[in-house]
Order: structure tokens, then sequence, then C-alpha cells
């Protein structure tokens, strides 16, 4: 497997990678078999060892997996086309970078991620705990308000609007990873929101995450527009969260944008301890059904 | 005759002889000499450091070194900084509490890094080690608020309270009162980590007024700006202090306190914090400048030229931490003011943007490897470089120990040659031959690897992402580098043979990390069976291995040397040799 899971940006061709190697490297690969082989290894060099034909198959194998990585799974042969037209001249090269988005939109997925940013996890690396703090200054600006303690997203004045205009296209800022509890089981999970682009998608996930067993092959096969029970109330768990203020609020009542902006963390929790939450639950017997966007 | 004279030296003296020496390593090493030496030298350890909690256990740290006052444990591999390690791998302190509350009971510091901390761990540190002193939780997580107030409560000798970087559940601001009033022997607490929004100031200010040895205070974000003053003038003897969020509307009142406060301060040698910073109130600092030695701004949000000014302000700076906003010019001022840098980080303001939003490039690092004599460890992040500038950093800095490149877009090519950046780094290590930790970026080939094999002998850590072409390049670095000791890949065109071909070398390093390469299960349990040290954990949440075919790779794959044996507490997604799942929690 080449490269594995690499910028969604990069290169127009389609298709999962199979048992094509490298080819594009061959100007630069073919300088490895000048060294002299180690007698006691007998590699017999090439360029393809064997590798695995069919890359990161677990993850190709619907597209998607529980984690909800809504695009297409790209290799490096993807990248590589565009690594050789990445010229970086001191600036941006702005054929590369429309390249890029073109190609980033015809293979956008219907699970519809971002994708215009990287989506390679882990990638830059940068840790959780600086992320935080780039999402949180990079914020759209807000209109000015009384300078409140530890409120994060501060107005900026016009000096960092240059800042804010790049970072405009990445508004959810990059850092998705929230905390997961569910009650009884003591030690919680992270999930990515930034994988997710709708209440359905991410609640999904959650339930591949704490309902089904790890060792079911094909979970994260699940068409996103199966309804989950977390949402609609049928089951006896319940997914909230809490927000910015400390609140806990039921998930599913704002718009997905909103909740994204103020959500601090998850919590599954049992339908009876949930009663004094919810606007919904005050709202009759009507149920609102969360519609993917 | 020399025989007679080992044999009639006491023990006791032996033993103050061993007390000069502190390094771990030399330790060891004497613990080496004969047997006399292993006893004597093992009943008077006192500090131990661990550097994978899985290598050993505890029953068998205790057993040997039965007088330890100081541990150090090391928990989950270095890329979980980055979410690579998927929650409930491991890592869990707890085990290693209990025994020690049982074998250590005049234990005086813990230090963690990476490590799952509960409040039930915290709870009984509070209560069994009636010396307890030092409490240093380093990007760890599991516990809240409440474990921190049984410390605070309980833990009458403690000094240090270090939370960096860690994930607090954030319950209560009010742990912090429960410091009795009666306590007062803190010397460094740093807190910089918690949200919380109900820090309780005045309890806060109490606490720093009654302890006059304070040295270190690192704040946290919750604490405004016009609160620091008051802090600051109660602890005008602190040495090392971290704002909270440095904004507010500019007034000079506050301005004109703080700045007093501040220049009140004349031990202060290191500043941080500076969340959200404006450049309104960077002035109240300056009178601190001339003797500041550490400085971190990489949260803070101030750019050119309010940052150049304020660099330049620092001329006996060694250490600097700052965001990518100070451009290719602030760095030119920086190698111009500041000839006692010895450390640089470089983080950026915008890694996901599509276009650079700030002219920092390569240039900025070869104007500081002009300038900086004394320059020895570098993390620079940029979005473009070359082999020429990587050249001649090498060439002015051969005294560098770590260096570490992150080029934004993986796979970016020298954008003057387009060619890979196998030369660039090759110099690096070729030129800096005491060069302890390297990470790579950018296009490379095997080529890079062959050269990190014949030069970088003295290299411990490795970090490789987007590299390569084939095994051998792996090979060159197992191979050649003679001091490894970490060595960590993901996304790299490896696969089973350099592995299996030098199965020997990993009982040799602490730890192998390998994601997203070309490893298959066969070879996992195959390394597995033929080292019996070594542990070989794949790490893979898409069921077990052997429900894909032969051909797919493992998705994640950590292996370390160990003396404890198959580890007992793996959640469902790691795999081993040993499909036995009553090894399993769960």
């Amino acid at each position: 497997m080449e490269g594995g899971l690499v910028l969604l940006g990069g290169g127009g061709s389609s298709g999962v990678s199979t048992d094509e190697s490298a080819v594009s490297k061959v100007e630069v690969v073919s300088e490895a078999s000048s060294f002299p082989a180690e007698s006691e290894l007998e590699l017999g060099l090439g360029l393809s060892l064997g590798r695995s034909s069919v890359g990161t198959t677990g993850r190709t194998k619907a597209g998607t997996s529980s984690w909800g990585e809504c695009g297409r799974i790209l290799t490096a042969k993807d990248f590589s086309s565009v690594v050789s037209h990445r010229t970086n001249n001191g600036g941006p090269s702005s054929v590369a970078v429309s390249e890029t988005k073109r190609a980033a939109e015809s293979i956008s997925h219907e699970g519809g991620s971002p994708t215009d940013v990287s989506q390679v996890v882990g990638w830059p690396p940068i840790r959780a705990y600086r992320m935080n703090s780039l999402v949180n200054q990079a914020k759209a600006p807000r209109v000015e308000e009384d300078k409140e303690i530890g409120e994060k997203d501060k107005p900026k004045d016009a000096l960092k609007k240059k800042l804010y205009d790049s970072s405009a296209v990445n508004d959810k800022g990059h850092l998705g990873f929230v905390k997961v509890n569910m009650d009884g089981i003591p030690i919680g999970r992270k999930v990515d929101l930034n994988a997710h682009s709708c209440y359905e998608s991410l609640a999904l996930a959650l339930e591949d995450m704490f309902l089904r067993s790890a060792n079911s092959v094909g979970a994260g096969m699940e068409q996103v527009t199966k309804p989950s029970k977390l949402l609609d109330g049928s089951s006896e768990l319940v997914l909230t969260y809490e927000d910015k203020e400390g609140d806990w609020m039921l998930v599913g009542d704002v718009p997905w944008r909103m909740f994204l902006s103020s959500v601090r963390r998850l919590r599954i929790m049992r339908t009876s301890e949930a009663n004094g939450l919810a606007p919904r639950f005050h709202q009759g017997n009507e149920r609102q059904r969360i519609k993917p966007i | 005759m020399q025989k007679k004279m080992a044999y009639s030296f006491p023990d006791e003296v032996l033993e103050h002889v061993f007390s000069f020496i502190q390094s771990d390593k030399d330790r060891n090493a004497v613990s080496m000499v004969c047997k006399s030496w292993y006893d004597i030298e093992r009943w008077c350890r006192r500090k131990i450091f661990v550097g994978n909690c899985y290598a050993v256990n505890p029953r068998i740290v205790i057993r040997r070194f039965p007088e330890v006052r100081s541990i150090e444990l090391k928990g989950k591999p270095h890329f979980a900084d980055f979410n690579l390690v998927p929650d409930g791998w491991g890592g869990y302190v707890f085990p290693w509490i209990l025994e020690m509350a049982r074998a250590y009971p005049w234990l005086e510091e813990i230090r963690l890094k990476r490590m799952v901390v509960t409040d039930e761990s915290l709870e009984l540190i509070a209560k069994s080690f009636k010396n307890f002193k030092v409490l240093v939780l380093f990007s760890c997580e599991g516990f809240s608020t409440d474990g921190l107030a049984a410390i605070a409560a309980s833990c009458k000798n403690l000094r240090e309270l270090d939370l960096r970087d860690s994930e607090v559940d954030d319950l209560s601001g009010h742990w912090l009162s429960h410091f009795p009033e009666t306590y007062t022997s803190l010397v460094s607490l740093n807190i910089s980590c918690l949200g919380s929004d109900e820090v309780s100031f005045s309890a806060l200010e109490r606490l720093v007024g009654r302890c006059p040895n304070l040295r270190t205070l690192l704040l946290n974000r919750a604490v405004p700006l016009d609160k620091i003053a008051n802090i600051l003038r109660r602890a005008p003897q602190l040495v090392e202090f971290g704002t909270g969020t440095y904004t507010a509307e500019l007034r000079p009142d506050v301005f004109s306190y703080l700045a007093g406060a501040f220049s009140s301060c004349k031990e202060l040698r290191s500043l941080s914090g500076f969340w959200e910073a404006v450049p309104a109130y960077i002035p109240a600092i300056y009178s601190v400048c001339s003797r500041l030695t550490s400085l971190n701004l990489s949260f803070a949000t101030i750019q050119n030229p309010d940052l150049i000014k304020l660099v330049s302000l620092c001329p006996s700076l060694q250490r600097l931490l700052v965001l990518d906003y100070i451009e290719d010019s602030g760095l030119e001022a920086l190698a111009s003011s500041c000839k006692d840098l010895q450390e640089l980080r470089v983080f950026p303001s915008d890694p996901f943007g599509v276009e650079p939003n700030v002219s920092l490039t390569e240039q900025g690092l070869v104007a500081i490897s002009w300038g900086c004599p004394k320059l020895e460890s570098v993390l620079y992040f940029c979005r473009q470089m070359s082999n020429a500038a990587l050249v001649t950093i090498a060439q002015n800095r051969p005294n560098l120990t770590r260096f570490r490149l992150c080029i934004i877009d993986p796979k970016t090519v020298d954008y003057l040659t387009h060619e890979p950046l196998d030369v660039g780094f090759g110099a690096i290590v070729e030129h800096c031959k005491d060069l302890r930790r390297l990470s790579l970026s950018g296009l490379l080939t095997d080529r890079v690897f062959d050269y990190i094999g014949t030069y970088a002998k003295k290299l411990e850590m490795l970090s490789v992402a987007f590299a390569g072409d084939s095994d051998l390049g792996l090979h060159h670095v197992l191979s050649g580098c003679e001091s490894l000791r970490k060595l960590e890949i993901r996304d790299c065109p490896f696969g089973d043979k350099a592995l299996l071909a030098n199965a020997a070398k990993l009982e040799t390093m602490r730890s192998l990390w390998m994601s997203s390469c070309s490893v298959s299960f066969g070879a996992c349990k195959l390394l597995g069976q033929k080292m019996p040290r070594l542990n070989v954990e794949v790490i893979d949440e898409r069921g077990h291995p052997d429900s894909r075919p032969e051909s797919c790779p493992v998705d994640k794959l950590y292996i370390y040397r160990s003396v404890a044996g198959p580890r007992v507490d793996m959640p469902p997604f790691v795999w081993t040799k040993d499909e036995d799942s009553s090894l399993r929690l769960s």
C-alpha cells in the first residue's frame, strides 16, 4: 500500500488504486537499484515488493468506515500526479491549487464531508492541545461583545482579516475530535465531528462505536440514509451534548453547523435521565426527523 | 591482592560514591560491574525512569529497587498525540499506583507522560504517600478536577503540580480551594491546560499569596488579563509565569497596573500563555524582556511588526516558541538580536489553509542558522523547502541535536529543482554528527534512508511520514542507525521483508510504530513468535485481521521490547500472535 490515506485534494484519477505500483515515481525510484543490494536481505529490489494490492481494503470496501471518512480513499498514485505539478515557487501555485480543488470536488462522496482541506488523520502533526487553540482562534469574527471570561470567540480587528479570509474556507476548524462517553462504560471514545456532515452519520458512527462489537466486520458499511435510533427517541438511549456554556442539550435540535460551533463533548445517556434537557420533549409528541443536509 | 581490596571496601562507602551518580545510564552501567555492585546499587537507587510502561511491570521494578522515591512512566506511543492511537489502547497508571502504594510508602515524585490517569488513581496517590512532593501529568487524560481536589486536600508537602497538556474533565474550578489554608509549600503550579471557566480567583490569589517559594505559575485561559497583576504582585519572586487569555479593552489604568506588576518581578525569566494576545497589552511585559530566556508565544495571535518588536527586545532569549506570524522577516530580526538562541519552534497558524496565509518560507530558518551559533533544537512548520536551504542549514549548524521539519503538504518537492529532498536531509545527518532526533517531510525516496543509515550514528528517534519507495528504505535505517531507540513511521511503503530481516534490531530499541504501511498480519505473527521478548501489537479496528485477505496490510503496528510478557489489559482492537481472547478485557 502506498501512501495510505492521503490528501483528499490530490489527483484527478478515478477509481481505487489496485495493483498498480508507483509507476509515476519511476525516475526517482530507479536510483534505489543503483545501491548495492544487501546480501543478507535478499530483497529482490524492485518498485513493488509484492505490495498489498488493495491498499486500505478494509476501508475502501464501501468507501466509508465507522469513523465516517466519507470521501473516497486516495492512494499515492492519485497523489503523485499532483505532486509532480506542485511547484511552490515561493507562493501558492494557483494551477496546482485549482487542480486540487477541482479534483477534490469531482471525487466528493454522497457523504459530503469537506473536500477542500486535508483529511489525513493526524497530519500535519500538531498536538490536539494546540489544535484546539487554533480552532478557537480561527473562528469567524463575531460582533464585538463585552469581554467575558473564557469567551473563546473574541472579536478580532482588521489586522487579522487576512487570517480569517483564509480560514473561512475551513471555518469548522479542523480539530473535530470531541469526547464521547456512554453511561455505564467507563472509558470514553473520541469522534471526529469534521468527518460528518449531518446528525445521521454522526449518530450511526456512535452506534457503531458503542452499540456494536468491534469484531463485526462490515460495521460501518451502513448507508448514511438509514435513520438512527439515537436521534429519534425510539431507543432507551439518547444522544446529548455539552455546549460552550456548560449546558447539556439534546443533539439534533439546532442546525448542524450551529451544533458544530457550540459542542464541547457528547454523552449517550439513558432516556430516563434526559428529562430535564430537551426543548424537543416539550414539543408534545411531535418528533423531528433529522434530515441529512 | 586486588580482589581482596575490592571485597574489603565497605558497602556504605560504595553507596556514598554511587549517590553522586544520578543519570540512569550511569546507574545501569554501575549495576553491571559485578554482583555486589548490582546489589548495593539497587538498594540505593532512588529514581526510576520507565520509558515504556509495558516494557516492565510494577512487581519487577519493586522487586529490584525497593527504595525508590521518584518514578517516571511513559505510556502511549508518540503518535497518540496526533490521534493515531485509538482510545482505550492502554497506558493505565492505576496498576502501578496500586503496587507502589504498598511498596513505596515514601514515594515523593510521580511523573507520567501519555498515560491514562483516573480520579481513583489520584485519590490513591493522595492517600498513600505521606511525603508526596511532585506530580507531573504530561499529556495525560482520564481524570477530573475531583481527583485534583483530592491531591490538593491531602498532600501537605506538595511542591509541584504540573498538568501540562493534559485533558482534564473540568467539573468545578473549586478544586483549588481544597488546598488548606495551612498549606504553603507550593513551588510549581501548571494548570494551563484547564478549561474551567470557574477558576476561583480568590482561592488562586490566596494560594499564591501564602506560598513564598512559588517559582513557576502557569495559568489557564480562564484567568483574564485584569486579574494577572494582582497575582504577580503577590508573587514577585516568580521565575516562570504563564498568563491566561491576554486580551482586554485597552484601559490605561489596567495597563499601567499590569506593567508595574511585571516590572516588580525581577526574577522572571520565562513567559508563556498569551492566548489571543492583543498588541495593545504586549508592551506591559517590556520591562522583563531583557532578562527573558524563554518565551512561548505559540498561542499568541499577534503579528508583525508587533511580534518583531517584542522579539528584538529579548537579547537573552534561549528558547522561543512562536507561530508562523513571525514570518521570514521576523526570523531575520531574531537571528540578529538573539545570539543565545538554542531552541526554536515555529508552529503554523493556519495548517489547513489551502494557500499560505503568511510569508514564512525556508528562508527564515536559513537566516536563523546563519545568525544563531548556539542553535541546537528546531521544530519548523513551513510550506516550501529546498535541498540548497537544508544543505546551508546543515553546514552552518553542525551542532544541531534535534531537527524536526514539517513541510505541511506531504511529498512536497524541492521547490527550486523539483527533486526529492533526499540530498538536503542527507546533509543534515552528515554534518550534524550529534543529531539525536530527526523528523522528515517532503518528497523522499529510499536514498534519504541510505544517508540516514550511513551517517546518523547518534540518532535516537526518527519520525517518518509519506516517504520512501521500498523495504530497502526501512532496512537502511534499521541496519545502520546504531543508537536508534524509537522509530515511528506512517504511510510509507515498507513491508514485511525489512522488518523480518532486522528482527533482532528491534530488541535493541524501545519501540517501533508503523501505521498505514504494508506489513501483513502473517509477518506480525511470525515476528511475535520468533521474538519472545518483543510484544508485537496489531492495532486494527476493522475486526480480526484474519477476516481480511492475506494481502491486506495491518492498519497499525506497535512493537516494543518487554520483559513483562504480553499485556493483560489489551482492548478488543489489539491483536497479537496469541489469539487467546481470555487475555482480553471484556
